[in-house]
């Protein structure tokens, strides 16, 4: 079809043909936030309802929530309430992990700004861009319909937990065609990310501004490289992975199942190489962001630039070859625990460098608290707080006791629901401006930031509580030796619940009194290219290549 | 330039907007429903009565080849008649195609993986069920294994023999030698189809069956680990094949310069992965893993 790429003639094009047909990074980064948002805020109702039905022991809202949603037989709530319990739990962690976090700070804002921050015009394939957002929808799509099909006999949807351990996954424990659709969409994610790193690796190879060596890059772009190449790594292997299971459950191979010879441990072995590297995919584009905001608002470089650039290497070759410490409790050699103890706590290294790194850069520089500075700081401390109880959990003797249980929860929360997320508000209110133009109210995204930062520490730090004293993740019930921990972790989803009615308000009140941003809003700090274009950027960027002879970083 | 603007002072190629990859997202997205739906009616439990899965999952699979023919066919022709292609263009179409190539790689890891962890561990005291079965040795007890010495290596000689003529064939089009490319690219590609042919051939006269058969207890999941981990190789045969015929078709249109043929070149270097693939399979599922085996 020449025309649509030869004879069209749009420089600019408009409507549906500019957002549904895109090849330009910032059109499709825009898509990528906005998707990113709608899964986000879906992934958010599921834990609003998780916590409601856990301020209190015994069971309350689900068997009407099963009723309502799956017009299950009222003799027949009970059960399904508890079945879709287990379906909210996974269909959260999958909708947070692949279509909140990865998008946003990955297709979001690392389409926006890698290109601009290299000086290059846009992406090296901006057709494959495209396809990456786009197999995305339709993988959302299926992880959608998979919630309400059968799975377990009798009841729909996958309930066996993101990590999709068989035999919960195989004929034996979810024989429906649920985890059918949930592993095509796992396919359609992967593909979309393959694609998705390999444009980022050849962008920043090959499309850096003369004068831009890799040493001279941003933090951002480092971190999205490092990214990149953990996703092309790991996620074949999870495609592999999730065939045996699809051949498992509809062909008769024997991968998974013993009576055949197979092992269930082959699969947590592979989701793990996958699914460890992965938790650094969704921080490293957010430790990318807090060191351009820590720097642009303390008006330094960042303390330790090339440190900072290989400790982020370095977590991405250690990350991929500790993937066995989610699996302490499976019956491994004494050996084996030792290793993956020994090589999990020497993350902690390159990660002490990055947090103090941080702080070094603050250190005598000249601060101002704007919004994104203080969702940066937010950040570094729950993220601290996080990696703490991480070293903790490292530990294969101490994991034993903690293992599925709500430390483990409280854990990966302050890393990734706190950790990551302030990341990603930190990046939304430092490149808010350059995006759309305008600028956000200051108070109003101050208000965001306290009302989710006293939210979040609210739901999860009781948690560590609940885990210490022995209460296992994964139950819509629990012993009232819980109630007041719990009560009190529910009683915090009222700030996180209005942090997020702040945001909207926020983002509406920006786009209606236009208040314009002007090239760069945050003064002599903001040294990468994006703040030398004008806000928002022109259609097509650099059509002449900015030449950088500087330090400038 | 057709572009209604002055040219931009950069060698990179800033593409028009296309309508294929949201066709081509959400042709897989039919598939992939159309592919759940038919699995369902195999199982006896079609989704809400629709047995329509199979024509569902067709119609996507036609949507996404239709899409591969207009995308490629778009960027052959940005790169001939549109003249788009500048060195720098195409050092990222080479960078792209080595990136994709190891994420194939990768995801042969996986299948490697699952049969390196029945193959090393047949006695694992752990795992007492697959003990049992395989009588603590591997190629299990009580199974008939494929002689690696009979049409495996004759299938190991074809695919080296086929790396051996498309190098012809690319020394051929490097000199110009159009003649020489086209008896290259053909001699190629009937050897990958010989290939497939005979792997087909030995598939059906395996004596050990793909699935899982509860009646044999002998029957274990050395059927899955060989025919998926060989059958996704020949998968990717059978896709390099079809490049290879694509850059034939090309060659008689008269495409390709000494200088400028990715196509081709990216042909080549998918068909010598493939190739790789199969030496690995070759020493680690059939020579090895077969060792000591009860052979006809």
């Amino acid at each position: 079809m020449a025309s649509s790429t030869m004879a069209g003639a749009h420089d600019h094009p408009r409507g549906l043909r500019r957002f549904l047909f895109s090849t330009n990074h910032k059109d499709i980064g825009t898509l990528y936030i906005i998707l990113g948002s709608i899964g986000g805020v879906i992934g958010f109702l599921l834990s609003l309802a998780m916590r409601l039905e856990l301020a209190y022991p015994g069971v309350q809202i689900f068997p009407g929530l099963a009723e309502l949603l799956h017009g299950a037989d009222p003799s027949m709530a009970l059960d399904a309430g508890k079945n879709l319990y287990n379906v909210f739990i996974t269909v959260h962690g999958v909708l947070m992990i692949f279509f909140m976090a990865m998008p946003i700070l990955i297709g979001g804002f690392g389409n926006w700004f890698v290109p601009i921050m290299i000086g290059a015009p846009d992406m090296a394939f901006p057709r494959l861009n495209n396809i990456s957002f786009w197999l995305l929808v339709s993988s959302l799509v299926l992880a959608v319909i998979s919630m309400f099909v059968e799975g377990a006999p009798g009841m729909k949807g996958f309930g066996g937990g993101w990590t999709f351990y068989p035999p919960l996954s195989s004929n034996t424990g979810s024989p429906g065609p649920a985890m059918d659709f949930v592993i095509l969409a796992l396919h359609l994610a992967g593909a979309s990310s393959i694609l998705g790193a390999i444009n980022f690796i050849t962008t920043i190879f090959n499309m850096r501004a003369p004068g831009m060596t890799l040493h001279k890059m941003p933090l951002f772009v480092w971190s999205i490289l490092v990214t990149a190449f953990l996703l092309l790594l790991v996620l074949p292997v999870l495609a592999g992975c999730v065939t045996m299971l699809l051949t498992d459950r509809n062909f008769g191979t024997m991968f998974y199942d013993p009576a055949g010879g197979g092992d269930p441990l082959l699969f947590q072995h592979l989701l793990w190489f996958f699914g460890h590297p992965e938790v650094y995919i969704v921080i490293l584009p957010g430790f990318g962001i807090i060191s351009q905001i820590v720097s642009t608002f303390s008006r330094k470089p960042v303390f330790g630039y090339l440190g900072m650039a290989y400790a982020m290497v370095c977590i991405g070759v250690l990350g991929s070859i500790v993937w066995a410490h989610h699996m302490y409790t499976v019956g491994m050699s004494l050996n084996a625990q030792r290793y993956f103890t020994l090589a999990t706590m020497v993350i902690a290294v390159p990660t002490g460098i990055k947090i103090f790194s941080w702080i070094a850069t603050m250190w005598g520089g000249s601060l101002s608290f704007r919004a994104p500075m203080v969702w940066a700081i937010g950040f570094i401390f729950v993220f601290t707080m996080g990696g703490i109880t991480g070293v903790v959990l490292a530990n294969a003797s101490a994991d034993k006791q903690f293992h599925e249980g709500y430390y483990v929860v409280a854990h990966f929360h302050y890393t990734l629901s706190l950790g990551a997320v302030f990341a990603l508000y930190a990046g939304f209110y430092y490149w808010f401006p350059k995006m759309s133009g305008y600028m956000y109210s200051e108070t109003l995204a101050k208000a965001n930031f306290w009302l989710l930062f006293i939210g979040v520490n609210v739901v999860f730090f009781p948690q560590h509580f609940l885990g210490l004293g022995g209460m296992p993740r994964r139950y819509i019930d629990y012993p009232d030796a819980y109630a007041l921990w719990n009560l009190v972790s529910s009683f915090g989803m009222i700030f996180v619940t209005l942090s997020l009615v702040v945001w909207f308000y926020a983002i509406i009140e920006a786009f209606m009194k236009k208040r314009l941003a002007g090239a760069n809003p945050w003064g002599a700090g903001a040294t990468t290219l994006e703040w030398t274009l004008s806000s928002p950027p022109p259609f097509h960027q650099f059509e002449v290549l900015p030449r950088i002879t500087g330090a400038g970083r | 330039m057709a572009d209604g603007h002055a040219k931009p002072e950069h060698d990179y190629h800033l593409v028009d907007p296309s309508p294929w990859p949201i066709v081509g997202a959400f042709a897989a997205l039919i598939t992939a429903i159309g592919a759940v739906m038919w699995m369902a009616q195999h199982k006896g439990a079609p989704i809400g009565g629709m047995t329509f899965g199979g024509i569902l999952f067709f119609v996507g699979f036609a949507g996404i080849l239709l899409v591969m023919y207009a995308w490629w066919s778009d960027i052959i022709h940005e790169a001939s008649v549109g003249g788009f292609h500048s060195p720098v263009v195409r050092l990222h179409h080479r960078y792209g195609m080595i990136l994709f190539i190891f994420s194939e790689v990768m995801f042969f890891v996986a299948w490697f993986w699952a049969f390196f962890n029945s193959a090393l561990f047949p006695a694992d005291a752990a795992q007492v069920l697959r003990t049992e079965l395989f009588q603590g040795v591997w190629p299990p007890k009580g199974i008939e294994v494929l002689s690696p010495w009979k049409l495996p290596l004759l299938n190991t000689i074809i695919l080296l023999s086929s790396g051996a003529t498309l190098t012809w064939a690319h020394h051929g089009l490097l000199e110009n030698n159009r003649d020489i490319l086209k008896k290259g690219l053909i001699a190629t590609i009937a050897l990958g189809l010989l290939f497939t042919t005979i792997q087909g051939y030995e598939y059906i006269h395996a004596p050990f069956a793909f699935a899982f058969d509860p009646a044999k207890p002998a029957a274990t999941n050395y059927g899955s680990t060989f025919f998926m981990a060989t059958g996704f190789h020949g998968f990717h045969v059978i896709v390099g094949t079809i490049f290879l015929i694509v850059c034939l078709l090309r060659v008689f249109r008269g495409a390709f310069t000494p200088d400028q043929h990715l196509g081709f070149e990216f042909a080549a270097w998918y068909w010598h992965f493939v190739d790789v693939v199969w030496l690995f399979l070759f020493a680690c599922i059939y020579v090895w893993g077969n060792w000591g085996g009860v052979m006809e």
